[in-house]
């Protein structure tokens, strides 16, 4: 593996809520981006956000390793919980939150800052 | 019928299968699909299959922006 695409599972598997997106949470570069993140954040998710736009290796090195093809996706503890449509249909049903206390324990809400980590 | 309904018929014979061009400018859809296959797979595995029978035109650049809905014929 390369070392941007180790540096991209270190973070999908130690980070509590990532969302691989296009822009950031400050400045949304897409509307699935911004659906997926409007859905986590109403859930209170703890979410690491990263931009995928300034280098295609990016996107590229997560699509290799996560079989899935499109932006955004939502990982939660090194597991693919899906993009837009899939979170904010989980978010709807009040599966996300579960989903969320299951992994992250019934504390999670809070528990982090919204933050931005830059690859590579 | 357009070549993506051709591609989800050929992946889900004989399912319901739409196709909706959100934006008039055949880059953007919605696909929903109702079929068996999806029973008992969680939301992620069904919209696999649908990426899947949509490989060629999410590769190829036909597919800028993709919506999808599925769900099991239970």
């Amino acid at each position: 593996m390369t070392e941007l695409g180790t540096q991209i599972k270190e973070i999908i598997d130690n980070e509590d809520v990532t969302l691989f997106m296009k822009g950031t949470p400050q400045m949304v570069m897409c509307g699935n981006s911004h659906r997926a993140l409007e859905a986590l954040r109403r859930a209170g998710a703890p979410v690491t956000a990263i931009d995928i736009l300034p280098d295609p290796r990016i996107r590229e090195e997560l699509s290799t390793q996560s079989g899935w093809p499109t932006i955004p996706q939502v990982f939660v503890r090194g597991e693919l919980i899906g993009g837009a449509d899939i979170v904010e249909e989980l978010e709807q049903t009040g599966e996300l939150e579960r989903t969320l206390t299951d992994k992250l324990g019934p504390d999670y809400r809070g528990a982090a800052d919204e933050r931005v980590v830059a690859v590579p | 019928m357009s070549r993506l309904e051709e591609l989800l018929q050929v992946a889900f014979p004989g399912d319901e299968v739409s196709v909706e061009d959100r934006t008039g400018t055949g880059d953007h859809f919605q696909v929903t699909v109702v079929s068996a296959l999806f029973d008992g797979l969680s939301l992620v595995e069904q919209h696999r299959l649908v990426y899947n029978a949509l490989a060629a035109p999410l590769a190829d650049g036909t597919i800028h922006e993709l919506r999808i809905t599925t769900k099991g014929a239970e």
